[in-house]
């Protein structure tokens, strides 16, 4: 096999596994955007989306499309219930505060994993199937392949919703200017609720996809830390650095695993992250303000 | 005769953080249809006055701690700010606070969330665009991007677009040029003609703010000391040396050719 096609066919794995990065650092993003808050516990959210489709499609024998939609669902509840009942009333607290709260939902959240259903990795049962799929000559997974296909629908469903969806408007102006959004008559803490929901489902949906290429275990949640790199990498509150810095990282963590070794993958991103913030703090997209003309 | 008043504070209190107490047994009314004005030093607490009418004043940790506020005949006391913007009291706070990353259009359709649940049609921006043409030019660009009256304008926008029923402007001629400050007060006026919305106007720029109010009230630290119809409080003499006298010979000018434009529309009506 040519040096070249070994190349692209590392690169398009990088790619699968950027998209998935993507698509959570947009649950941070989101969440991040509404609420100022970054939610540390996105990754064990992942996770838990994994374990709840694993309890819906393997424990209770569900068809697979309806565990997914349960376990989305269910991650967009729990994102409801951590909004009202941990994050809400700590607005306007210091934000290591509610950022050490996240932490707190994270390992919450594992040892309530480790108590339903062990410690042990298990599989998800297959439902995405395992014919290779090529690329001209260059071989991709197939679940790798459709992680990138539907986390890069999702995401670009959610640039379309932002850009032209009214509620999408909402989000923007709560992220600008918490005060000046009230007083245009937008439901303020609704906004935070949807982004929570939405971003705790999104997390919850990546977790199923993440989980059926890897298989799941409770210490999955690490991922969330790749993702967060990615975010800060891409800019907190940017949609487009979200899905820019996924793709990025996913690919440079590529190349270094497979040319440098497996241990270099950890150093790469982190590498990536050191860099980025002496150089833009910001993030890639991230907004510094607007200078008036 | 009864009089018909749209906003009725009566005898509150203000504290921020629990301990700074900024108002002081503040009393207003806003008779509907009425243009009236609340001047005041800096610092006297005009903002905070409007804060408390919008309730926006509990994410500053301010509360009315005494007193009451009925807006159209109910109290305000328990609703959320976004609420009552629906309920049609619309707030043009101090400084503009547009949304700089968004553009014109944009920062319209976020007041369109002011008509929800009130069963008003939406009217679309058509009315924003013919009281300020400019913004119509520049409704795709960033908001941040305009220059300090445009997004004044913007701001006054935003309000018509939630076809309130009183707004309560926080010194729209805060940073402007005198000309500037002729064309947006010369459009307020007429929206309030036109439109019959109740504003209540607080303002340092006393001149241009009698101009075009028909009544006003004077504070100073968290109370009112002097209200009167604007004629009266125009002729009084300390008003005269404190409020007036203080402005320069431009926001004179602008002041008479203002007070022209009014008198006028009195007889054009
Ligand atoms: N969020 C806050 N927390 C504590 N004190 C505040 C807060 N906002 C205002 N104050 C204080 O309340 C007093 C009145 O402020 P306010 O903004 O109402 O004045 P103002 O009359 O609008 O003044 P200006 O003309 O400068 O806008 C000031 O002494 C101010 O320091
Ligand atoms: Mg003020």
């Amino acid at each position: 096999m040519s040096d070249l096609l070994f190349f692209t066919e590392v690169t398009l794995a990088g790619l699968g596994a950027g998209a998935l990065l993507s698509l959570t650092a947009l649950a941070f993003v989101l969440i991040y955007k509404a609420t100022r808050v970054i939610n540390l516990a996105v990754g064990e959210i992942v996770m838990l989306g994994a374990y709840l489709f694993f309890a819906f499609a393997a424990g209770l024998g569900l068809p697979a499309w309806v565990a997914i939609v349960l376990s989305i669902a269910g991650g967009g509840l729990v994102g409801a219930i951590l909004e009202r009942g941990l994050i809400r009333p700590m607005l306007g607290e210091n934000p290591i505060s509610v950022f050490m709260v996240t932490i707190g939902i994270g390992s919450v959240v594992v040892g309530l994993v480790e108590l339903l259903w062990g410690t042990e990795p298990r599989a998800l049962p297959a439902f995405l199937g395992n014919q290779p799929i090529f690329l001209g000559e260059a071989y991709v997974s197939r679940k790798i392949a459709i992680a990138f296909l539907v986390s890069a629908v999702v995401i670009a469903g959610f640039v379309l919703l932002f850009r032209f969806w009214r509620g999408g408007v909402a989000l923007r102006a709560t992220a600008s200017d918490q005060a000046a959004a009230y007083s245009c008559g937008i439901n303020v803490p609704g906004v935070f609720s949807v982004a929570w929901i939405i971003g705790c489902a999104t997390a919850a949906g990546a977790g199923i996809l993440l989980g059926s290429i890897g298989g799941i275990s409770p210490a999955m949640g690490v991922f969330g830390l790749s993702a967060l790199v990615v975010v800060i990498v891409g800019g907190l509150d940017s949609i487009a650095g979200a899905l820019i810095g996924g793709l990025l990282i996913g690919v440079f963590e590529a190349w270094a695993g497979t040319y440098l070794g497996g241990e270099y993958k950890i150093v790469t991103t982190f590498g990536i992250l050191i860099a980025m913030l002496m150089i833009r703090p910001y993030g890639l997209f991230g907004t510094t303000e607007i200078e008036r003309l | 005769m009864a009089v018909d008043t749209i906003l009725d504070i009566n005898n509150i209190e203000v504290v921020y953080n629990k301990t700074i107490q900024v108002l002081r047994g503040l009393s207003l009314a806003v008779e509907r249809g009425k243009i009236v004005t609340l001047l005041g030093s800096n610092g006297a607490g005009k903002s905070t006055t409007l804060k408390a009418v919008s309730n926006l004043l509990t994410l500053e940790n301010g509360a009315v701690t005494a007193g009451s506020i009925r807006f159209d005949g109910g109290d305000t006391a328990r609703l959320a700010p976004h609420a009552l913007v629906r309920r049609g009291l619309f707030h043009v706070m101090e400084g503009r606070r547009i949304f700089e990353d968004l553009t014109v259009e944009e920062n319209l359709t976020a007041a369109t969330f002011a008509l929800s649940g009130r069963g008003v049609k939406p009217k679309g921006f058509d009315l924003v665009y013919q009281y300020f043409p400019r913004l119509h030019e520049r409704r795709n660009g960033l908001a941040g991007y305009l220059s300090g009256g445009e997004q004044q304008m913007l701001a006054i926008g935003r309000a018509l677009i939630a076809q309130p029923s009183l707004i309560l402007l926080d010194e729209p001629s805060l940073g402007l040029s005198p000309l500037l400050v002729e064309e947006i007060f010369t459009i307020i006026a007429s929206i309030n003609r036109d439109l019959g919305v109740s504003m209540l106007l607080v303002e340092q720029n006393a001149s241009i703010a009698f101009a075009v109010a028909h009544y006003g009230y004077i504070m100073e630290h968290g109370k009112i000391v002097l209200d009167g119809p604007t004629e009266r409080l125009t002729a009084d003499e300390d008003v005269r040396e404190f409020y007036l006298g203080m402005s320069g010979g431009e926001n004179h000018k602008s002041y008479r050719e203002i007070k022209h434009y009014k008198r006028r529309k009195r007889w054009l009506s």
